[in-house]
């Protein structure tokens, strides 16, 4: 380090910071490695995606040769236009995004994220091609395709094998359980945080422990009250009492109810940092306890609520046992849906198929960790530094 | 804050947990003591075939289930005490494996098996979370301002990834002629089969974990490291401490209660671990305590599910829990009181 602020004895030896960068680069390799290896082979034909020269499987020569590839100009343009779009929704669409009031803030973003991927789509799949082709005749030898490249097996799974359905299906898990555990552990949050009863107490300890159970335990307890419902039921709800066994919304109510102990100790960790000060004034000013939570403290709350969102979609997205057990294949979810592709993997497209959709259950995640990074970070720590 | 508004807020959440956690819990403890079973019939059937003369028949006994008025099998429903958790825990064949001191008939069976893999797993797991979550975390806090944002984002995706689909990648690229595989055989100069290989398969399996896991420890060690005490360094310099015992003296004493929090985390969560089990199709060779709780509870050819084991196993996992949490808790209980 050059800056003269540093003590001298805080500086480091050279031979030091090599070691530190390298290690450090040595982690990054082992943490993107995989993903990345992955989302080149699902671009690939079977023969290249299981190629055992590494070169095979990132330039991909038998998948050109099938015709599937990309010239220099299609690589530069893809590029160029991808770049642009983020530029474009960091620069021109995120400011748009502010708003008053937390609706039409969520609205805005929804609008404005339907918008980036519907321009991003145009620009992609549309106006590069068309301005690509006539490139591509004019440069001669620089135009032929050089990088194999297909989108065959993304195809296969979303048109063919229906995955469009457990997306639907995981949207629908997903955003009932982030809205429901939200309003339910906001409430809670909330409690546990301005009281410090003995019960308060004994509420978070017993969250605690139910937070270490294992889901498989839980859900041995759910499947034979579940399947016999309806037998279960009729006598309070009548005829037409409801089978739960392969209900999206039982599946919903199981993963709030499971994911409420994380949330309300996350919850109550972000309410304890926004001083006790503020709903005192407020309730000086004649607000009971309820329109002071909701008047004055929820909305400086918000990003311990998006935070806690974060993880609660997490939960619900990444969940194979308690989908897996308590869904029928008919509204099956993505992840447990997958499970199916690699358990009939006899031939090696069906590998490939199986790898095409890890990376499109995988790409939503990474947008997520792209814009709210912050947000991820602060709540895994809300828990831990504060206590 | 008065009880009954503190009952409105909380009350939600609490109803939430003990209709969908605690009652559970309680049907899991019961049905554990109790076996469903369809109620079967032995019926003789006389069956004749015309012969000569006089004709041929044969009695025979068939078991067969039976059936209630709407055509379903009736089920009945039997208290059958611990016989359920003598069945889990292996019955005959342990009695007799622990009475000839034989720990690999022992490892055979199922619960056993799981048992052995998910403590080893745990417990190996746990220092390499720890020591590589530090390590990146010190690294990252030395590194120029510039790098740090593309860092975090970089080490967040292992930490962020649907598990399955994390252990998945790295299958990929081990099973079979996985591109690692053939790495390594090349370097090695001998024939790899991972997959086969009940010891390369959990060995992975860990790998995966702390791949996994590591990123959770980074973060958190690292938001740890941005309040350490400046002047507790700047005269531990002064002092004449090294690099090394800066760390060790100042740094660590200072993380320790996150170092626990980490620990704590890790033992809840690598206890429970399943989806290796799935991404690295271990079944025949590696499983967890929860996968066989989970394989008790899927239908079998028949489409019946072993309601009745499951529930003893999974009490049978919960013991652990309570024993990994006791020491935490009882500590958590002083504090309050105290």
């Amino acid at each position: 380090m050059s800056d003269a602020s540093v003590p001298r004895a805080m500086r480091q030896p050279v031979s030091l910071r090599l070691a530190s960068n390298l290690f450090l680069l040595v982690w990054l390799t082992l943490a993107a490695f995989p993903l990345f290896w992955v989302l080149a082979m699902s671009f690939k034909s079977p023969v290249d995606a299981f190629s055992s020269s590494a070169t095979d499987v990132l330039f991909g020569p038998r998948t050109l040769s099938d015709g599937n590839g990309l010239s220099i100009v299609d690589i530069v343009l893809g590029i160029a236009i991808a770049w642009l779009s983020v530029k474009a929704a960091t620069k021109w669409l995120m400011p748009m995004a502010a708003g008053d009031g937390t609706l039409q803030k969520i609205f805005s973003w929804m609008v404005i994220a339907l918008g980036f991927a519907i321009l991003f789509i145009i620009g992609f799949f549309f106006v590069a091609p068309w301005i690509a082709a006539p490139l591509e005749a004019l440069l001669g030898s620089w135009g032929q395709p050089i990088l194999g490249l297909t989108t065959q097996h993304y195809e296969a799974v979303w048109v063919e094998n229906r995955f469009y359905e457990n997306f639907r299906n995981s949207m629908i898990v997903t955003f009932g359980v982030v809205t429901v555990s939200l309003t339910v552990g906001t409430l809670a949050g909330y409690g546990l945080a301005r009281s410090g009863s003995t019960f308060a107490f004994w509420i978070l300890i017993i969250a605690l422990i139910f937070r270490a159970l294992p889901h498989s335990v839980l859900v041995a307890g759910y499947m034979p009250v579940f399947i016999n419902s309806a037998e279960l039921l009729r006598p309070i709800l009548g005829e037409n009492a409801p089978t739960l066994y392969g209900q999206p919304l039982a599946v919903i109510a199981v993963l709030v109810s499971i994911n409420q102990p994380f949330t309300i100790w996350m919850l109550r960790s972000f309410f304890q940092n926004i001083p006790v000060d503020l709903d005192e004034s407020a309730r000086v000013d004649g607000c009971t306890h309820f329109q002071a939570f909701r008047w004055v403290i929820m909305p400086v709350m918000w990003p311990g609520v998006i935070t806690t969102g974060l993880f609660s979609f997490l939960l619900a997205y990444n969940d194979f046992l308690v989908t897996s057990l308590l869904l029928d294949a008919s509204n099956q979810t993505m992840v447990p849906a997958i499970a199916s592709y690699f358990n009939r993997e006899t031939t090696t497209t069906d590998q490939v198929e199986a790898i095409a959709a890890a990376v499109s259950i995988t790409a939503p995640l990474f947008l997520l960790v792209m814009i709210f990074q912050r947000q991820i970070v602060s709540g895994l720590t809300a828990g831990a530094v504060k206590g | 804050m008065k009880f009954k508004t503190f009952a409105m807020f909380v009350g939600p959440s609490v109803f939430l947990m003990l209709l969908f956690i605690a009652f559970p819990l309680i049907t899991v403890l019961i049905n554990s003591f109790q076996v469903t079973q369809p109620v079967f019939t032995t019926q003789e059937i006389e069956t004749c075939t015309p012969g000569f003369l006089t004709q041929t028949c044969t009695t025979e006994v068939k078991t067969i289930p039976v059936l209630g008025d709407d055509g379903s099998p009736i089920t009945t429903t039997q208290w059958v005490g611990l016989s359920s958790y003598a069945n889990v825990l292996g019955g005959d064949r342990f009695t007799r494996a622990l009475a000839d001191l034989n720990m690999g008939a022992i490892l055979q069976i199922d619960f056993w098996k799981a048992l052995r893999f998910t403590l080893t797993f745990t417990l190996v797991t746990l220092p390499f979370v720890l020591g590589l979550g530090l390590a990146i975390a010190v690294v990252v806090n030395n590194a120029t301002k510039a790098v740090k944002g593309p860092v975090i984002f970089i080490s967040l995706l292992p930490f962020i990834i649907t598990p399955v689909i994390g252990a998945l990648s790295i299958r990929w690229l081990f099973y079979g002629d996985g591109i690692l595989t053939v790495w390594l055989e090349l370097w090695f100069d001998t024939d790899l089969s991972i997959a086969a290989n009940g010891w390369a398969v959990e060995f992975l399996m860990m790998f995966y974990r702390i791949w996994h896991v590591a990123p959770f420890a980074f973060v958190i060690f690292y938001a740890g490291l941005q309040t350490v005490n400046q002047d507790t360094l700047e005269s531990a310099i002064i002092d004449g401490a090294s690099r090394w015992e800066r760390l060790r003296f100042v740094v660590i004493p200072h993380l320790m209660p996150l170092i626990v929090f980490i620990t704590l985390i890790h033992l809840m969560d690598a206890y429970r671990a399943f989806e290796e089990v799935i991404g690295f199709s271990s079944e025949s060779q590696r499983i967890t305590l929860q996968y066989l709780t989970y394989d008790y509870l899927r239908p079998d050819d028949a489409g019946n599910r072993q309601i009745s084991s499951a529930s003893a196993s999974a009490m049978l996992t919960m013991i652990g829990v309570v024993i990994l949490l006791a020491a935490p808790l009882r500590r958590t209980w002083r504090d309050h009181r105290g």
